[in-house]
């Protein structure tokens, strides 16, 4: 059924009773050309283009719970391009622009909103690192703005600037970056692609691989062996578990992301605001709950929930910005399990098991990556080649020096 | 989450500075396969779900290396020892 004006129309005369379920939950078969291991956002994107863009359907994709709820739905849910280095830039760029045609693309409402997205800062020497960073976003072809304190201030007064520790010089704004609602974003994936054919299948934890010398066959599953051409991993969080059942080491480290949400307030910040002095990145919901974040916890964690230094840390980096939540009460606060990656870039790539790709170590990054994820991974599975955005993001690159580290932070994977 | 610091006893463990996987040793420079090594020792990881051995360093204590054995799962500490010579294997 295709979503417009007039389907909306026609099921409210008749009560909302005509509604279909929106996408089809599959039984697996017990082959399929390309199985895809995990049901977040990315891997419903890439069915969703190998379907649309190469004309492969005979694709599954294998979710251990239900779909969207790992990290699709543990994210703050911000999208932007404004990356420094000239092998990340263009690709997440690709994921903006993909985003910008998404919901007529997918026929879903993925309410995604370009309301800008501010990085300040509070030194001279930040803004030189911004400015440097704004100049390599327009040479790449991506709006970039540098906003004076006064521009800023007139934008979001809430922010403290008479009193603060670290007063705010100025920010470096994209305004085409902004929000999605991450939910919808797995939904309408997950409707598109099965409308072209693909199988989404639930409660399907894989607990092997089937190998035959160095190349990999398929997949055993809590429903029974399904024998594949081609298996992409894209279960970031865990992909070390998975890679382990092929006997492969991975550069990542899983590591817990803590976020929050306040309850509800009237309309205070226009857009997605992150604080140079410390690290804290905010935005309003459309419900009116501030939602943000900070730092990881720091150590290697499965547990999907962080411990209460941190919470103390983000909130002391959202007081130090705006004093006046100080009596917000927080609503919720999670934590998602991040493929935290030596450099703290991803890595879109083939393995050295024929017929195993793996899509993995997004950091903090992933949700604003999911459409061009998905797009390079189906690239990558369809034409036997990197798509040409994602050539650097390869697994050899830490043997071979060529590194993508976007902070220079060198090889410890908490500090990216 | 409390760490059980030889010296110090039981303390938070925002006292303590995470530096990673306590199994990472370092290579010796002049073998044949040295570089391969490095690699290894330097970027690759278990990344268990499960009993994890790591190294912390006490910074506002007793600034000494503890290594932890610690349930990435359920973020339990199993068991505390000084890392470095003293320790045994």
């Amino acid at each position: 059924m295709r979503y417009s004006l007039a389907s909306l129309l026609r099921q409210a005369c008749s009560g909302h009773r005509g509604w279909e379920p929106a996408w089809r939950d599959a039984s697996p078969k017990s082959a399929y050309e390309v199985i895809i291991i995990g049901g977040g956002g990315h891997g419903l994107a890439a069915a969703y283009y190998l379907a649309k863009v190469h004309g492969l359907t005979d694709v599954a994709v294998l979710e251990k719970g239900c779909i969207g709820l790992g990290n699709a739905g543990r994210n703050t849910t911000i999208i932007r391009s404004n990356y420094l280095l000239a092998e990340n830039n263009p690709f997440y760029e690709l994921s903006m622009k993909l985003w910008e045609g998404l919901e007529q693309d997918l026929n879903y409402n993925a309410m995604v909103s370009q309301r800008g997205v501010l990085n300040l800062f509070h030194s001279d020497a930040q803004r030189d690192a911004f400015v440097r960073r704004g100049n390599a976003m327009r040479l790449h072809g991506v709006d970039a703005e540098l906003l004076d304190a006064r521009r800023v201030r007139r934008m979001l007064p809430i922010l403290d600037f008479d009193g603060a520790r670290f007063p705010i010089q100025g920010g470096l704004l994209q305004r085409r970056g902004g929000t999605a609602r991450h939910d919808a974003v797995v939904w309408g994936y997950a409707r598109a692609a099965s409308g072209l054919g693909v199988d989404i299948v639930q409660q399907c934890e894989v607990t092997g691989l089937l190998r035959e010398g160095t190349r990999i066959t398929g997949v055993r599953t809590t429903r029974g062996e399904i024998r594949a051409g081609k298996v992409a991993v894209s279960v970031a969080g865990h992909s070390s578990r998975v890679a382990a059942m092929a006997g492969l080491r991975l550069p990542i480290e899983s590591h817990v992301l803590q976020a929050f949400v306040s309850e509800a307030i009237k309309p205070v910040l226009p857009c997605v605001v992150t604080f140079g002095a410390g690290h804290f990145y905010v935005s309003q919901s459309d419900k009116g709950g501030l939602v943000f974040g900070g730092d990881l916890d720091g150590y290697n964690s499965y547990a999907q929930r962080g411990n209460l230094p941190t919470v103390e840390d983000v909130c002391s980096g959202g007081m130090a910005l705006m004093p006046a939540i100080g009596r917000l009460r927080l609503l919720r606060s999670w934590g998602g399990i991040m493929d935290m990656s030596m450099d703290g870039s991803p890595i879109i790539d083939r393995t050295p098991l024929e017929g195993l790709y793996l899509n993995a170590g997004w950091c903090y990054g992933g949700f604003k990556a999911t459409p061009a994820a998905g797009y390079c991974l189906a690239h990558l599975l369809a034409r036997e080649e990197s798509h040409e955005l994602a050539r650097a993001f390869r697994l050899d690159r830490f043997a071979t020096g060529d590194l993508l580290d976007e902070k220079g932070q060198g090889p410890q994977p908490n500090l990216h | 989450m409390r760490i059980e610091c030889p010296f110090c006893g039981e303390r938070d463990h925002s006292e303590f500075a995470y530096l990673g996987d306590a199994g990472c040793a370092r290579p010796a420079p002049g073998a044949a396969d040295a570089q391969a090594r490095f690699v290894e020792a330097v970027y690759l990881r278990e990344n268990p779900a499960g009993a994890h051995r790591e190294l912390w360093y006490h910074e506002f204590g007793c600034r000494s290396w503890v290594q932890v054995t610690r349930d990435t799962r359920t973020h339990e500490i199993l068991e505390v020892r000084l890392a470095g010579a003293s320790a045994a294997p």
